[in-house]
């Protein structure tokens, strides 16, 4: 197929309300000022330019209340979780449960032993691919089959892979319309009585597509599979509600909501995590443990084998906490003034093409410019001070849909400015010029 | 370029772009003896080189594929520099442009250019006894030591060639090393 072409500028993340007050808007709700002194990284020069980072979707840069979160934990209550009756132990024990609650409400779920702390997003699909897909209650069996679509990330492709090899189940992908939707009919024609699991993007890291997350959970319960969803790039940038979207798992990066790098949650269905058994064993995940036989303490502990990523956790409640008080909604509206701008800025330089013109969009943009690799792209925009991305962005496949090798992609924060976006703009006709 | 452009000047120089826009011996050569496929599975660049060898030396060469201004203009260059060359000067040559591109000191047994212990050691030689001069217009890619992450761009074409030399079809193997960081993340 060829590649989706933006004709009309893409609309707001958030809520449809919300869309026409951003419009035209020149700054958000909220500080932008004082937001961006929030970030001391984002002060300093690249090149002897001042940064402007457009790589959020890779990863965000930390405010410094979530520094402080984590050196806080080192400096005065550290020590190791939920095996210590001494001082330090508790008060670190109970702000980490005080973390893994401040996530529960953060995608809106139930209770806070549906929220299972891992390394991020990747390490939740394996976890699920794992003990859903290969537990003696739930796992699959031959003939069984996986429900993925075009557009995801490896993460959320290999691990069914690896799991369908292994089963003799097979793999299903959800074609894409030319916008970079989902192909909505392919999508109930490919549903089938076989059919066990279904992972979606809630939002595509290359085409920025936000999926109809909560349509795809209806259709896929009434065939009677499990829907899991890699929020990896939605949780930066949506109002995350885990009953709203009545998905059973729910993975989501701490690096990417402006938290530390190495710690993630996954949400699952309190039902499903109890029929699930453990996918890695050590200590912290057990009831009792005898040479004949184990039995395994209930969920989340009974995923969290070994010693946790702590201050991992505390830092990232710390971003969840920065978030929510700056308003998930007004960041939402503010990255949709940025994309929209963008959009309007890359769109109308002459062979500037963009990918993916979905009609419900957040957080970034991909383009191609005509005669110039992506990798080439991304150089010279560094050497301008501009950090984006250049590459198939771990989406291969998807790429080979959309028939180029790689793409650039701008990918904003709560922190970018409509100065930035007018920056890039600039920075893309430069590689114009020199390429020409 | 102007104005805090000056670095990308050095690794963006004329030659570069010249050879990007209008890359010479493009395309499949009929009646190649050996050829092989690079490939960079972190950006998804592809390069087939073709060769038609005889009596140790390169008759032909050409090359086809998708890649950046520096892959494909290395590749290009590369063809330019290695028609009617011997084995043996194709091999120092290589070392040569590796030690350029990968910043190593020129001399150093730092090479990673992959021809074997031997080969290295004589590049070495070579090099001390001036095979940096060797280079002639690949010199132009000296600026890509200061970009980690474009070393294998500079160097793709070259394991393809290695490759084909080798095995005659086997797909090129990359850096053994990919710079750090270089992982692709979403």
């Amino acid at each position: 197929m060829s590649q989706p072409t933006t004709s009309a500028p893409p609309r707001a993340a958030a809520g449809g309300a919300a869309t026409a007050s951003a419009a035209g808007a020149a700054a958000p709700s909220y500080d932008l000022e004082r937001v961006r002194a929030d970030f001391p990284l984002l002060a300093q020069t690249i090149h002897g330019r001042p940064l402007i980072y457009l790589d959020n979707a890779a990863s965000s840069q930390k405010p410094r209340a979530v520094l402080e979160a984590i050196a806080g934990c080192y400096r005065d209550y550290y020590a190791n979780v939920g095996r210590g009756v001494h001082r330090l132990a508790q008060l670190a024990t109970t702000a980490r449960e005080r973390a893994r609650e401040t996530v529960r409400a953060f995608v809106g779920a139930a209770a806070a032993e549906e929220i299972v702390f891992v390394s991020g997003t990747t390490e939740a699909i394996n976890l699920v691919a794992h003990s859903y897909g290969r537990g003696r209650r739930t796992g699959l069996a031959a003939g069984d089959e996986v429900l993925v679509t075009a557009m995801e990330h490896h993460s959320n492709l290999v691990p069914w892979q690896l799991l369908c090899e292994e089963r003799g189940a097979s793999l299903r992908v959800v074609p894409i319309d030319r916008r970079g939707e989902l192909d909505l009919a392919a999508f109930r024609r490919l549903l089938s009585p076989r059919t066990r699991i279904v992972a979606v993007a809630h939002v595509s890291n290359v085409l920025g597509t936000i999926n109809p997350v909560a349509e795809i959970a209806d259709l896929v319960h009434r065939r009677g599979a499990v829907l899991v969803v890699d929020g990896a790039q939605a949780a930066p940038h949506l109002t995350v509600d885990v009953a709203m979207l009545g998905c059973d798992f729910y993975a989501f990066s701490g690096h990417k909501v402006y938290g530390p790098s190495g710690i993630g949650a996954l949400y699952g269905r309190a039902e499903l995590l109890a029929a699930m058994p453990p996918w890695q064993g050590g200590g912290g995940m057990i009831e009792q443990v005898r040479f004949e036989g184990t039995t395994y303490a209930p969920p989340p502990q009974r995923f969290e084998a070994g010693t946790p990523n702590i201050e991992g956790a505390i830092g990232l409640a710390a971003a969840l906490d920065y978030l929510t008080t700056l308003g998930l909604n007004a960041v939402a509206v503010w990255e949709g003034r940025l994309l929209q701008w963008a959009a309007e800025r890359l769109g109308a330089i002459p062979g500037v093409q963009l990918v993916g013109s979905a009609r419900e969009r957040a957080g970034l943009l991909s383009f191609l410019v005509e005669g110039v690799h992506p990798h080439d792209v991304g150089t010279v925009l560094d050497g301008l001070g501009i950090a984006v991305r250049a590459g198939h962005h771990c989406a291969q496949p998807l790429m080979e849909v959309l028939e180029v090798p790689a793409t650039t992609r701008a990918s904003f924060g709560l922190y970018n400015t409509l100065d930035e976006v007018d920056a890039l703009a600039a920075a893309v006709e430069r590689v114009r010029e020199v390429f020409a | 370029m102007s104005g805090g452009f000056g670095e990308l000047q050095d690794l963006y120089g004329e030659v570069i772009l010249d050879h990007n826009r209008r890359p010479r011996n493009f395309g499949r050569l009929p009646g190649a003896s050996h050829s092989a496929v690079g490939y960079n599975p972190l950006c998804g660049d592809r390069v087939e080189v073709y060769l038609r060898v005889e009596q140790g030396r390169i008759e032909e060469i050409a090359f086809e594929g998708v890649g950046c201004a520096i892959s494909t203009a290395s590749a290009s260059m590369m063809t330019e520099a290695l028609r009617g060359k011997s084995l043996e000067e194709t091999r120092r040559l290589f070392a040569s442009f590796h030690a350029l591109v990968t910043g190593a000191p020129a001399g150093g047994g730092s090479t990673r250019a992959g021809f074997g212990g031997e080969a290295r050691a004589e590049a070495a030689g070579s090099s001390a006894a001036g095979g940096a001069l060797e280079l002639g217009k690949l010199a132009a890619f000296a600026g890509v030591g200061e970009y980690p992450m474009r070393v294998k761009c500079a160097t793709l074409a070259w394991h393809a060639l290695q490759s084909a030399l080798q095995s005659g079809a086997a797909a090129a193997q990359l850096e053994p090393e990919p710079p750090p960081g270089s992982k692709e993340t979403s």
